[in-house]
């Protein structure tokens, strides 16, 4: 099972589920972070933490251990 | 839900204009409303209230500022605040008559969701289709007819920097009056069962409860909210009419009747974006390589782990340099033209007090305090870039990870950068944290930010009191204390947070999402008007607040003044007249520095004698462990209701000190010939420094604890603010001054 956290830079993959239901999953779910949506890591910050995710051309930022919440489809 | 009464001739109709955070809304509201704005706050909350007439339009018609938000979802006070305008739920305040929202068209499938809830609210809905530029630079088309046939709401495409687009946006205003027409979709939304049933139990079931609860019917929006919304805004509300175990219960059997195992608030994310597909087939085209993205490259260099850290380094030093270089033509012209000022009303005008009031009082307060304009517009002018390029999201993202370690999240990073400007609007921009705790914890913190108040006072001890020595050959030791003030500030703000977050407010880390917008070319004219507001400002109270403590302060200096002690000394001066030393030149100027002399001694003595010398003599024993006489002393008591104070009174007290006849408006020139009793400087390096850093640690800004207070309904935590900068002030200062000692020594 991959999870969002996991993605190398550039490396982009499809949504399979949200495991957590905390608002801020909501607000995730809100930004289009749902089942189906294509997500690409673009680069963590220089520290390590967080992470840059794209999202529908939509760059957002989120921590590494919110990003384990996000289920990825493998293939 | 009873509908706001319609608009009559006395009440102009109202618009609610929103949309999601950099969608372009403020400059959009800001094109359409001009200069007819009004600033206010929200009863209850300190949400700021912008409100504004339309010009350009025959229609009578508020607009309405509403603060950015993603979703109706509300989870900090911004974003209730919203929420609640659209429903009309703020006391005193009627329900808008139509809403404007405002929608990024390079991002237009997220900025819909938005819309898609607010089709629900029952009012007239416009669109403004906003950044078409940017979504053509990227090769996005949007069919914005079809588009606003299928959600059945007109849109207008609008580009709001350059008032492209605004005409016709008036026009729609003007017909979205006279028809008044709900929004009609032509694809209906098939809401998720799930939501509909429990929505459906909810009303039947627990609303009436809510309702007497609350004293008021509740929109099916706010059902739908309560049900959906993980420690939402709703939710809360209704937790302080219901305790937790109860309102669960009242809950209970919606959240059965919807009978869901995924969470409701993904099933409505679901629900509205497969709606939002739908309207949008076919009416937006995208490329099928995405164009080259600036944002993207540039980002690569500026979050880089090297580079990125570097570039911001070298952003602040850069900063600092040109805060010392560049302004300091623009201050010499402001310093002379008073100077000038004061030196023709001293020669124009007989001695005494009323010449005296005016040169030592207002010109040389007021004076002191406006060179540093040049500086403080620097300052905002970088800031003010910074923010608006899309920088700022940038430093959050870098400093997350650091702002972690002290418990907080890199949102907590820029209203701490905002505290470099000032500390009011800095304290205020804390409403963007959506954790309490994390929110309390900055605002404590945040007052320790060195603020562009506090530049005048390390400007002019820096500049009297540091050698203008080159360092490493490119930088200069003034730039470099400056810096090192400036990292005291950053370094115990992050201490006091690091303590405060595992005493006083502990708790774990709060969620952190940040959306991380495009870069743009910074507006010019927005800059600028922000600009002309920060100096219009900074004026009015150079003007108001300072003029008045210039005058206290120097009505406390200059009286009581003794008769006795002054008809002594015009006795020494008459002496001196009726015996000449002789008539040569030498013997002249031997006679005008004599008299000279006995000036500088009686004003110094009359100082020392006012209401003014009295009371720092009093105190002086608390400062004196900081090396400070009671001259500074007073400076320092003088400052606490605003720091930039000091800088005038400092030049009320010294140049007082030095005789009235001489109207020295320099400072400088007065602080570095001050003297002890014991005749040995006042100012030594050691000094300096102590005053420095008791001015960079001391929350002396009556505005800031006024703001706090506001902000967080609490005069306990704006006074513990003060108090635990106070005694950091002191205990700071007391160690500077020991440590510089010993290596002056
Ligand atoms: N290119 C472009 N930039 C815009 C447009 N409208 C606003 N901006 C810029 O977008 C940035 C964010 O705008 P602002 O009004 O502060 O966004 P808000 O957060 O929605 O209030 C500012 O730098 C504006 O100058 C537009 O139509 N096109």
């Amino acid at each position: 099972m991959t999870t969002l956290d996991q993605l190398r830079p550039g490396q982009r993959a499809e949504v399979l589920r949200v495991a957590a239901s905390t608002s801020l999953a909501q607000r995730l779910a809100e930004m289009g972070l749902l089942e189906g949506a294509s997500v690409r890591m673009v680069r963590s910050a220089p520290l390590g933490d967080p992470i840059e995710i794209e999202l529908e051309g939509c760059h957002l930022s989120i921590r590494r251990a919110d990003a384990r919440g996000v289920v990825l489809r493998d293939d | 839900m009873a509908l706001a009464s319609p608009p009559t001739a006395t009440r102009p109709f109202r618009v609610a204009v929103l949309g999601n955070p950099n969608a372009g809304k403020s400059t959009l509201f800001n094109a359409l409303t001009g200069l007819s704005q009004k600033i206010g706050n929200y009863p209850g909350v300190t949400v700021e209230r912008k409100a504004g007439t339309l010009t350009g339009s025959d229609a009578a018609i508020e607009l309405i500022d509403l603060p950015g938000t993603y979703s109706l979802a509300a989870h900090s006070p911004d974003e209730m605040v919203a929420v609640d305008f659209v429903l009309g739920h703020i006391e005193g305040e009627a329900r808008p008559d139509a809403l404007l929202v405002v929608a990024d068209a390079s991002n237009l499938e997220r900025n819909l969701y938005l819309v898609t809830q607010l089709l629900e609210a029952d009012l007239p809905v416009l669109i403004a289709l906003n950044m078409v530029d940017v979504a053509e630079a990227r090769g996005i088309k949007i069919d914005a007819t079809a588009l606003a046939q299928r959600i059945g709401v007109p849109i207008v495409a609008t580009r709001a920097d350059r008032g492209r687009g605004l005409p016709e946006l008036r026009v729609a205003l003007g017909r979205l009056v006279a028809t008044r027409s709900v929004p009609r979709p032509t694809i209906a939304y098939v809401e998720p069962a799930a939501l509909t049933a429990g929505v459906a139990a909810l009303a039947s079931g627990a609303a009436p409860a809510f309702a007497r609860a609350l004293g008021r019917p509740l929109h099916r929006v706010e059902l739908l909210r309560t049900l959906v919304d993980v420690d939402g805004h709703a939710e809360e509300r209704l937790l302080k009419q219901f305790d937790r175990a109860t309102l669960a219960a009242l809950l209970e059997p919606a959240r059965t009747a919807a009978g869901a195992m995924v969470p409701l608030s993904a099933i409505e994310a679901q629900g509205r974006y497969r709606w939002i597909k739908q309207l949008t087939a076919g009416c937006i085209e995208r490329p099928a390589t995405p164009l080259p993205n600036w944002t993207d490259r540039i980002d690569g260099v500026l979050t880089h782990r090297v580079i990125g850290t570097l570039v911001f380094a070298g952003a602040m030093l850069l900063l600092f340099q040109a805060i010392f270089r560049w302004a300091t033509p623009a201050m010499e012209a402001i310093g002379s033209s008073f100077k000038w000022l004061a030196s023709t009303i001293s020669a124009e005008l007989p001695e005494g007090a009323l010449t005296s009031l005016l040169v030592d009082g207002a010109i040389g307060g007021v004076g002191a305090v406006v060179v540093f304009l040049p500086q403080i517009l620097l300052l905002f002018l970088f800031l003010g870039l910074l923010e608006d390029c899309g920088y700022m999201a940038r430093a959050a993202f870098l400093m997350d990870r650091l702002m972690t370690h002290v418990g907080l999240s890199g949102k907590s990073f820029i209203p701490m950068l905002s505290g470099f400007a000032c500390a009011v609007p800095a304290v205020m921009a804390t409403r963007v944290i959506e954790d309490r705790r994390d929110r309390l914890v900055t605002i404590l913190v945040t007052p320790l930010m060195t603020c562009s108040a506090r530049l005048p006072v390390y400007a002019i001890l820096i500049a009297g009191f540091v050698p203008a020595r080159r360092v490493f050959g490119v930088l200069e030791l003034p730039a470099l204390t400056l810096l090192a003030l400036y990292a005291l500030g950053i370094v115990t703000a992050m201490a006091c947070a690091f303590v405060f977050k595992r005493t006083l407010l502990r708790g774990p880390p709060p969620p952190f999402v940040l959306e991380l917008p495009s870069y743009k070319w910074p507006s010019p004219r927005m800059l600028a008007a922000q600009l002309l507001d920060r100096a219009k400002a900074f004026l009015q109270r150079a003007g108001t607040v300072i003029l008045a403590m210039s005058l206290v302060i120097w009505a406390a200096g200059y009286f009581p003044r003794d008769a006795a002690m002054a008809a002594g000394f015009n006795a020494e001066r008459a002496a001196i007249r009726a015996h000449p030393a002789g008539s040569g030149a030498d013997a002249i100027e031997l006679d005008a520095i004599a008299l000279a002399a006995i000036d500088a001694r009686e004003a110094a003595l009359h100082l020392e004698q006012s209401a003014l010398g009295r009371c720092g003599h009093a105190v002086e024993p608390l400062f004196a462990p900081l090396g400070w006489d009671w001259r500074i002393t007073v400076a320092a008591l003088a400052a606490f209701p605003a720091r930039e104070v000091v800088v005038s009174t400092l030049g009320t007290v010294f140049s007082l000190g030095h005789g009235v006849d001489e109207g020295s408006t320099d400072l400088r020139d007065a602080l570095a010939s001050a003297q002890r009793t014991d005749g040995s400087p006042l100012f030594t390096l050691p000094v300096a420094l102590s005053v420095m850093v008791f001015f960079a640690l001391c929350c002396q800004c009556g505005a800031t604890i006024a703001t706090i207070r506001r902000e967080t309904q609490s005069w306990k935590l704006a006074w513990f603010t003060f108090g635990y900068m106070t005694v950091l002030a002191w205990v700071g200062a007391f160690a500077t001054f020991k440590v510089a000692g010993w290596f002056v020594a």
